[in-house]
């Protein structure tokens, strides 16, 4: 198993028609994700095709969902109208919107995060790589990948990836996957300061997968979140965990690059973050080129066997 | 984005914040005419730079305060001419310092109590929080450290915006009666409409007073924006003052790199936000010390590596670079051609070491070596950080 996607997950593409989406939507063809039909408003009854794929689309996220059985949306829409986008996934009914969208106004994300109370649907992102849950194919292939991640650094396997970072989730699964480990599903969660999901409610996920036996958890400067995670670990997930923080060497005040990575205060720190970790009994990779290795002790420590 | 506080006393005025009554002046021949505005007696003179700890800052030359309580007009006008065109340091500038470019002389306030008041963003429950407290003036971190039964906060529900019952409740705690509790809960009241309405990031007035007469006044004032907001305030785009931006930094924004200046000698050039900062960590890891922050995001075109590599070159400290690219989707090769023109564009002279590592490695690595430049291949990135750190040392 796998947690949010599986390889059979049907998804659309919100904004497939624009040149982000429609590469990344090739590419999840070309790694045998079920790739059902996309969503432009202004050019529904079209096709989008690709290497004999014929995938339709609609106008609207309801009609996708109704026509196709589509559960899971990935979106592309520019900024100013991505929190539009958000919500008509809650309003079709979906399970999952993931938002790889950078640069959407906090007060739209506050608005948003406040309309989708008591909803069904999950939200991921914005500002992320995606999920993907590797395939038993070559490189990976035959997995759901959903999003804008490499595939083929993936393996099939037993290990979650939790991580704001884009590219830092990919240095984590490439040293795994270059061990020889495989991963369960790989889940990023975004740079933002508002976001859906966070590390906490991706742990529990993973920790309430059989399939996932270890974890690893990537955090940066900012906010409380990864905190809030750790915290949790350590009163309820009996799971080898290695966890590292990225912005020890940032200023203060500065934002680095992603909009949620600032230092505010003396708790969100990258070395307050790594002694809640440590604490918490979480294995800290000492740098990033560590993350894999740092696994491997946390799992060897709990007579964990990964492959 | 920040702005200037006499900017953000302007966007107080237009959205019924009442502050000291207040002038600007740009050069030492507007000093009478902006005095002229004000009512006689004593004047406030407040060095503009986009940075705290103005009060307590030094100028190069020596002269003490960037922030200064004069009792008359002459005085205000001797003081103004000292800071204005001098180099304050602050505890927030950095050694190097700002040029202050504005004086902003303010109607000097009686004060009776001050207080402490700011709205932002609370990432925990993804709402707007007021903050307030009874101990204005001074860190409100220190506050919130030693005293947190002092610190009053405001959830605002985003659905229904700011409730009055909310206002009341905080103007209660804060201890205000009478005429000041209806002053204040106006006063916040519009406060949160500005910051609502204009996408601020954060608002802060420190302090916020009352005086003998029964006036609530924000007497500092520190606004910031939200950066993805910006394309929809064009009103607040028109307020950005380059003087206060490292120069390097504005070339990286129009190249729509992410660049950040800081002070140490190992240059680092990388793709993704997360990468980049722990591309940092790691060299200071193995002893080195990192020159900037430098995301040329998920893509990374030729463009992008060459306008990084003159924007990273342009820092004097500067004595070796390491770059690092996870190329996932991207073909290696083709950023290995990138960073080879671009060092030859440059004439860099500099160490150079590079971690390529992703789609079609072998023929990127290929690129590197057979270019004939003297660069330095890295494995991994503890492998790389190692060499450049050696390299520089």
């Amino acid at each position: 198993m796998s947690i949010l996607i599986t390889p059979e997950t049907k998804i659309l593409v919100q904004g497939i028609t624009g040149a982000f989406g429609a590469k990344h939507a090739q590419l999840s063809l070309d790694y045998g994700t079920r790739v059902v039909a996309g969503v432009t408003p202004g050019k529904g009854g079209q096709f989008f095709e690709h290497k004999g794929a014929k995938v339709p689309i609609f106008d609207t996220v309801s009609e996708a969902a109704k026509k196709t059985g589509a559960t899971v949306s990935v979106i592309f829409v520019p900024p100013p109208f991505a929190g539009d986008a958000i919500l008509e996934c809650v309003d079709a009914g979906l399970d999952l919107a993931v938002a790889i969208t950078e640069g959407i106004p906090i007060k739209d994300m506050i608005r948003v995060k406040r309309a989708m109370s008591g909803s069904s649907t999950r939200l991921v992102g914005p500002n992320c790589p995606g999920i993907v849950t590797p395939g038993t194919g070559k490189d990976s292939n035959g997995g759901c990948r959903i999003g804008i991640a490499p595939g083929y650094i993936h393996k099939k396997g037993h290990v979650g990836v939790v991580s704001r970072s884009g590219t830092l989730t990919y240095e984590a699964v490439f040293q795994l996957t270059t061990k020889g480990i495989g991963q369960s599903t790989s889940v990023g969660i975004g740079g933002d300061p508002v976001n859906g999901t966070s590390h906490l409610d991706v742990i529990k996920l993973f920790n309430a997968d059989p399939d996932t036996h270890a974890i690893i958890l990537i955090g940066e400067i900012g906010g409380n979140a990864e905190v809030e995670a750790a915290r949790w670990i350590k009163a309820n997930c009996k799971k080898p965990v290695a966890g590292f923080i990225a912005g020890a060497t940032a200023p203060a005040g500065r934002r680095m690059g992603h909009a949620g990575a600032i230092v505010g205060g003396a708790e969100d720190t990258a070395a307050a973050k790594i002694a809640v970790f440590q604490e918490c009994g979480i294995e800290v990779a000492a740098t990033p080129s560590d993350m894999a290795d740092a696994l491997l002790r946390a799992a060897k420590a709990k007579g964990v066997t990964l492959s | 984005m920040n702005i200037h506080e006499y900017q953000a006393k302007a966007l107080f005025e237009k959205f019924g914040v009442p502050a000291p009554k207040g002038a600007t002046a740009k050069s030492a021949a507007e000093f009478d005419t902006a005095l002229a505005s004000l009512p006689e007696g004593a004047i406030m003179v407040k060095s503009q730079i986009h940075a705290g700890g103005r009060g307590k800052g030094t100028f190069t030359d020596g002269f003490k305060g960037g922030v200064k309580f004069c009792p008359t007009k002459a005085e205000a006008k001797e003081k103004a001419g000292k800071m204005l065109g001098n180099t304050l340091i602050t505890i927030q500038t950095g050694p190097t310092g700002r040029k202050v470019q504005t004086i902003y002389f303010t109607q000097a306030s009686d004060i009776k109590k001050e207080y402490y008041l700011a709205i932002l963003l609370d990432r925990a429950s993804s709402r707007p929080v007021i903050v307030a407290s009874t101990e204005g003036g001074v860190e409100i971190e220190k506050v919130a450290h030693d005293t947190p039964e002092k610190l009053h906060k405001v959830l605002v529900d985003p659905a229904y915006g700011l409730a009055d019952f909310q206002v009341r409740e905080l103007v209660f705690q804060l201890g205000f009666t009478g005429a000041e509790a209806k002053n204040a809960a106006k006063l916040i009241r519009n406060l949160y409409t500005m910051y609502w309405e204009t996408d601020a990031a954060m608002v802060e007035v420190n302090p916020l007073i009352t005086t003998p007469t029964g006036d609530v006044l924000a007497l500092d004032a520190k606004v910031s924006f939200d950066d993805n907001a910006l394309f929809r305030h064009p009103e607040v785009v028109a307020l950005r003052d380059l003087n206060e931006e490292d120069p390097k930094e504005i070339e990286a924004s129009k190249a729509s790199l992410s660049y950040i200046a800081l002070d140490g000698n190992i240059a680092c050039l990388v793709n993704g936000a997360g990468l980049a900062m722990s591309t940092m960590d790691i060299i200071k890891h193995f002893g080195g010390s990192p020159a900037n922050f430098l995301d040329v995001g998920g893509g990374a075109s030729k463009e992008q590596v060459i306008a990084a590599f003159k924007i990273i070159l342009g820092d004097p400290n500067v004595k070796g670079i390491f770059v690092n690219i996870f190329g996932g989707i991207m073909d290696c090769n083709v950023i290995a051609l990138g960073i080879v023109e671009a060092v030859r564009e440059v004439g860099l002279k500099l160490p150079l070491v590079v971690r390529l590592e992703g789609n079609n490695v072998a023929a990127g690595k290929a690129t590197l070596a057979g270019s004939g430049l003297a660069l330095v291949s890295g494995d991994t990135m503890a492998d790389a950080a190692q060499k450049i750190v050696k390299l520089v040392a």
